[in-house]
């Protein structure tokens, strides 16, 4: 038994010691699910890596959640899709500025039988009035992350106030955007996505993509570093090497080639 | 549904194969669970043999808390490390969210109450048997507690278990600390919800196949070393 329990613990000591790797310098990038869940994070930062040596750790949630952990100093880069919402963290202090980075669409899907009769629209506001008239079934991120802030937009837009329906025809999942496809896809619902999980989403059952093209529907994804004024622990100089790098030449470049099933998923905009 | 199950076998093969990151997922895995709850036993066993022959007042109020603790919510557990953990937090300078130890740490907390639980549970059942040879031998009541706890060594390996159980398989907290960064904080729950919310609904079950395997082996592995231990005992008495 004394024997075996050694054993053990020798082996288990030997699984244990390894995770204590060498320190690399690295950065922590809060970010949202869908640059992740698209795969354009895995594909690009690769290449700042290589060039050089600081390892990028990428937190993906809500924008909402990521824009609180920056406030707690949880993250030295804040790469949302929220433009209202970054202004303010700027202009609270916590970051030191917001760049441009690159930026998709916001598309609506739904259901083949469409019930709304919305396919074809080019109008998001009037699709999303004919859903709310039907009372055909919606999904909402309801977790205050960027696309769910745009959708409240949209919904104000259209003079419509969709929260009185909540668990009616209107559901609020609470959760990321994947979360809420395989809701949409599950329940027939209408959803309100990003194009680039859209396009990554492999559950998509009987959703297709009804309303797009609305110049309304503009996604744009900034880049904020944390203000280490107000967090000195913040990694500013290896975060703003990032932020170069993201923002410059080859960052934007290596944004462009990425595709998936040969269609291209952001379109780089830095100035 | 012919569709979900090849692709279901197709990504199970694939994995299982010796794909290099997955294994690297698994293996951090083991480590952060198994690391968990070792701390959790040298923790809980103690205090909960010390709970199952002490007496004092408030005794059963602390025995009730500590049940109460076995169905602590992770994503509660997750959110209290967090703000510990935070930069903005009282142990922000340790610099220690988003880190494997972040993840342990969650664990600890989440494994030690049902290690102690059970452990008092175990341990009063020996002490009430042995009660009166204690007694006559002038052993104190804590004194007694090195004693019972080695007496009850193989009735504890089911605690451990049932802690290691809870640690592997949970998901709510250390997806919180941890942060699901790849390469770094990434393991099989947190893939398998990452999975899930990429739709790759084949995968994501497949991942789930492989981590009730390696429940199984540890499992298996465990109670072979206690049976082996059994017929040792039962030889030497």
């Amino acid at each position: 038994m004394i024997r075996d329990l050694i054993r053990a613990g020798t082996l288990a000591l030997g699984i244990l010691a390894a995770p204590v790797a060498a320190e690399e310098p690295f950065i922590v990038v809060q970010s949202t699910t869908s640059t992740q869940n698209s795969g354009l994070l895995d594909y690009i930062l690769p290449g700042f890596e290589a060039e050089t040596g600081i390892d990028v750790r990428v937190v993906a949630v809500g924008t909402g959640q990521a824009i609180r952990n920056a406030i707690n100093g949880d993250g030295d880069v804040l790469l949302v899709h929220s433009r209202p919402a970054e202004e303010q963290f700027v202009a609270d202090g916590w970051g030191v500025e917001r760049l441009d980075v690159m930026y998709n669409d916001f598309v609506l899907v739904g259901p083949k039988s469409d019930p709304a009769e919305v396919r074809g629209g080019e109008d998001i506001l009037a699709a999303l009035t004919a859903i709310a008239d039907a009372q055909a079934p919606f999904a909402s991120r309801g977790d205050d992350s960027g696309t769910h802030k745009a959708e409240m937009a949209h919904w104000a837009a259209a003079d419509t106030d969709p929260t009185g329906a909540s668990g009616t025809w209107y559901r609020e999942t609470g959760s990321g955007m994947g979360a809420t496809l395989n809701v949409a896809s599950g329940m027939g619902a209408y959803t309100l996505t990003d194009r680039a999980t859209w396009l990554s989403f492999g559950n998509r059952g009987e959703l297709e993509i009804l309303v797009e093209g609305d110049p309304r529907l503009f996604n744009q994804y900034g880049v904020i570093l944390v203000n280490p004024e107000k967090h000195p622990d913040v990694r500013a100089a290896a975060a703003q090497r990032f932020i170069d790098w993201l923002t410059g030449p080859d960052g934007q470049g290596a944004i462009a080639s990425y595709q998936l099933d040969g269609e291209q998923l952001f379109f780089p905009n830095a100035r | 549904m012919q569709g979900f199950a090849s692709e279901f076998s197709s990504a199970l093969a694939l994995i299982v194969a010796g794909d290099p990151e997955l294994w690297a997922i698994v293996l951090l895995s083991l480590q952060v669970s198994v690391f968990a709850v070792l701390i959790s036993a040298v923790i809980g066993m103690p205090v909960g043999a010390a709970l199952a022959v002490a007496r004092f007042p408030g005794r059963r109020v602390l025995i009730v808390l500590m049940n109460a603790l076995m169905g602590f919510p992770p994503v509660v557990v997750g959110l209290l490390v967090y703000l510990m953990l935070s930069r903005s937090g009282p142990l922000g300078v340790l610099e220690l969210l988003y880190t494997p130890t972040a993840m342990i740490i969650a664990q600890v907390v989440l494994v030690t109450p049902i290690i102690a639980a059970l452990t008092r549970q175990v341990v009063e059942m020996l002490a009430e048997e042995y009660s009166e040879q204690l007694r006559s031998l002038g052993v104190s009541r804590l004194a007694s507690v090195p004693v019972l706890l080695w007496d009850a060594r193989l009735a504890l390996v089911t605690a451990l278990l049932a802690g290691f159980g809870r640690a592997i398989a949970e998901v709510g907290a250390v997806i919180i600390v941890g942060g699901n960064i790849n390469h770094v904080t990434r393991v099989m729950t947190t893939t398998i919800a990452l999975e899930t919310s990429k739709g790759n609904l084949a995968l994501a079950l497949a991942l789930g196949a492989i981590l009730i395997g390696i429940a199984i082996a540890v499992n298996a592995m465990v109670s072979t070393l206690s049976l082996r231990a059994e017929q040792e005992g039962l030889r030497h008495a």
